[in-house]
């Protein structure tokens, strides 16, 4: 970085442009976090408010605060012979009618809210809200990890996997031990299959492709340019093109719903861009290393693993986390080729948005689990990240 | 291809291509094949029984062997799908390309450059289905007193009536257009920056020097120098464009007027058990992308003699 640009970095002279990136930045965060703090909420507290109000006070807080505090103090214990943080007390006002007439009713010939005037219904029922909260009857937090547990199990009734296990009222496919995590249904399992499927399509695309630049790289051979001028081209032939006829050749070998089915399909499609990627490092490494290897007799299946692969390393990582990445994220292919026997993340979620209808507590927990490992190396391996993703984004 | 590459080692004649199997080998089988395949499929009728033609109905119109074209490209909603397409294209290449280097231009000015440009390129990290989901919540629309999804809280609280995003016709596109440049964003300004970072300072300060405004020097100076990184990247934009299928499949399944050429092509296959429909689509789009890969194919060529 040239001395200018650092010195331009220096000094609030360029407010505007603080605002306008700043505003971005913001925008560009707002819709993730607000997933992740809903996927966080008790499922009662989504539907009824906005996963902004985490950031305010609890119900009631407002109403406690104009019409009790005063005398019975923030706590509610200030009046000892009317403790409104004893829950015995509390438990005989469930409801805005039982409260009301306790409010307007006389205690020592004076009125019960002395000179202020008495709460309307509203208002009673959240201070009978906040009072349930402060005399720790209503013990629910506002931040929960059954959300989590639910999607992860695959849970889909009315209450929450703890709750309905505890009570021992689970349904028939729910163990209530460690083996609910792999429940077809659930989250756990869709994540041990994405895992299942993504590692392979790496490895696999990733060594036929190094040999193939290899020699492309450091052999000579009839074609080798127009060979790898198509190979170019390759790279951005779309997905759809050759859907069809491979899920038909799969039906006729039995291969729909495989794991092989799969592994070979992204194999196929990750290559012309590994290959690309991986020859464009290895052609520019320096020939001498290469000749000098030669010359003390190494042959090219030694060059090849003592020489060019670990001096590819960089590449080789960048195009590991992107062609992982791409088949994490995958819908299309799992859909198709995969479906509903081996249902991975991205499928899981879909079938959740699109058809079951889920609620927002299981879907945005759901679609946190899947996108946590993604930001976790986005977040771990930036350098090689971006330069895969850069690399590789025209890809099927 | 460069020559100080070129093979440094004798080697039989048939080395190279025992490196070159295994790859050759796949790519045939799931590309090159299965691609000519498409092709012929997108000629043949519903069941593979006999050609096109045969579908062709007595007084209606009949494309003969091209019959599945006919379906492709006249047929009502193959037509939204292109409209809308020509809507994802114009307005998703501008906004990602318009914004990245707007945040490009401004981050190379403060200090938490990198921080920001983190904030950014982030959802390039997730899948489309995570970002469906994020941005279903946020266009969420609240039937009763409450708005839970952001935008509709923002304009109840303004005193406008909330909005259903994603049925509404005209606005659903656009809806998803944003979640499109949400995610590409970051992508166009990690490129346009580092074209950026290659402009060179002496000639910017002595334009500075020489009176010119900033946004003078950004407009005579900057964008003229970057210019061949801005057409790849639109190039580049454009095809990611024309492949989008999960933001569709996953927020409106292509209902409400939302249908986009490649969720089409993916209903005709495994909605309708149209394979001939469905490959005639496929063809459509790797026409449209072939002047692409031509390019691309020269771009390289040119890099090479360069080398």
């Amino acid at each position: 970085m040239s001395v200018h640009r650092t010195a331009r970095k220096h000094g609030l002279r360029n407010l505007p442009v603080h605002i306008i990136l700043i505003g971005l930045c913001a925008i560009w965060l707002i819709p993730t976090i607000g997933l992740l703090i809903t996927s966080f909420r008790p499922v009662q507290d989504i539907n009824s408010s906005g996963w902004w109000t985490i950031f305010s006070k609890p119900k009631g807080y407002e109403e406690y605060q104009t019409y009790c505090s005063v005398c019975h103090g923030d706590d509610g214990s200030a009046i000892p012979e009317a403790d409104l943080s004893d829950p015995d007390l509390v438990q005989n006002y469930r409801r805005s009618f039982s409260l009301l007439p306790s409010l307007s009713r006389e205690i020592d010939g004076q009125p019960h809210m002395a000179d202020s005037s008495v709460p309307d219904e509203t208002q009673t029922a959240a201070i009978i809200s906040y009072m349930r909260r402060i005399s720790g009857l209503d013990s629910s937090s506002r931040l929960t990890l059954d959300n989590y547990i639910d999607a992860f199990t695959g849970y889909r009734g009315n209450n929450t996997y703890r709750a309905d296990c505890a009570s021992g009222k689970q349904s028939v496919d729910l163990y209530c031990d460690i083996r609910d995590l792999l429940n077809p249904r659930g989250m756990g399992r869709a994540f041990m299959n994405s895992l299942f499927v993504a590692v392979p399509s790496t490895v696999l695309p990733i060594l036929i492709a190094s040999f193939a630049a290899y020699a492309f790289s450091w052999m000579d051979f009839k074609g080798r340019q127009w060979l790898f001028a198509l190979l170019v081209g390759l790279q951005v032939v779309p997905l759809q093109m050759t859907l069809i006829p491979v899920s038909r050749l799969y039906a006729q070998l039995g291969m729909n719903g495989t794991f092989l089915g799969i592994w070979l399909f992204h194999t196929g499609f990750g290559l012309p861009y590994a290959i690309y990627l991986i020859r464009n490092f290895m052609g520019g490494l320096p020939r001498e290393i290469f000749e000098s290897a030669y010359i003390d007799g190494a042959s090219h299946w030694t060059a090849f693993w003592k020489l060019c692969m670990p001096l590819s390393i960089p590449a080789l990582a960048s195009l590991t986390i992107f062609q992982f990445l791409w088949i994490w994220n995958d819908l299309l292919v799992a859909l198709v080729f995969l479906g509903g026997q081996h249902p991975v993340l991205t499928y899981q979620i879909g079938n959740m948005v699109t058809s079951l209808g889920a609620g927002w507590h299981l879907l945005t927990a759901a679609a946190f689990i899947s996108m946590a490992l993604p930001m976790l190396l986005f977040l771990l391996l930036q350098k090689y990240f971006v330069r895969g993703m850069l690399a590789g984004s025209v890809k099927g | 291809m460069s020559k100080n590459s070129s093979g440094i080692m004798r080697q039989k004649p048939m080395t190279p291509w025992m490196y070159l199997l295994p790859a050759l080998i796949v790519m045939i089988t799931f590309i090159v094949y299965p691609g000519f395949n498409t092709f012929y499929l997108s000629l043949r009728n519903n069941d593979n029984s006999g050609w096109a033609s045969t579908r062709c109905l007595a007084g209606q119109p009949c494309w003969g062997v091209f019959e599945n074209y006919r379906y492709a490209l006249t047929s009502p909603i193959m037509q939204t799908a292109f409209l809308n397409n020509l809507k994802w294209i114009i307005l998703m290449v501008s906004g990602t390309v318009v914004l990245g280097l707007l945040i490009a231009v401004l981050a190379d000015r403060v200090k938490y450059e990198a921080l920001a440009k983190s904030l950014i390129f982030l959802p390039m990290a997730i899948s489309f289905v995570g970002a469906g989901v994020i941005w279903k919540f946020m266009y969420n629309y609240g039937s009763s007193q409450v708005q839970i999804g952001v935008l509709n809280a923002i304009i109840t609280a303004l005193g406008g009536q909330p909005v259903s995003w994603l049925t509404e016709p005209q606005i659903n596109t656009v809806a998803l257009i944003v979640v499109g440049v949400w995610m590409w964003t970051g992508f166009c300004m990690t490129v346009l920056a580092a074209a950026l970072k290659g402009v060179s300072e002496e000639i910017l300060e002595a334009s500075r020097v020489d009176g010119a405004n900033e946004w003078q020097v950004f407009w005579k100076i900057m964008v003229p120098q970057i210019l061949p990184t801005i057409t790849v990247v639109i190039t580049t934009m454009v095809i990611n464009v024309l492949k989008i299928f999960d933001i569709v499949y996953v927020m409106t399944g292509g209902n409400y007027g939302t249908e986009v050429i490649a969720n089409r092509m993916y209903i005709e296959m495994y909605k309708n058990y149209d394979p001939g429909r469905a490959s005639a689509i496929a063809v459509i789009l790797i026409i449209v992308i072939i002047p692409v890969m031509i390019m691309n194919i020269r771009r390289f060529q040119r890099q090479e003699e360069m080398r």
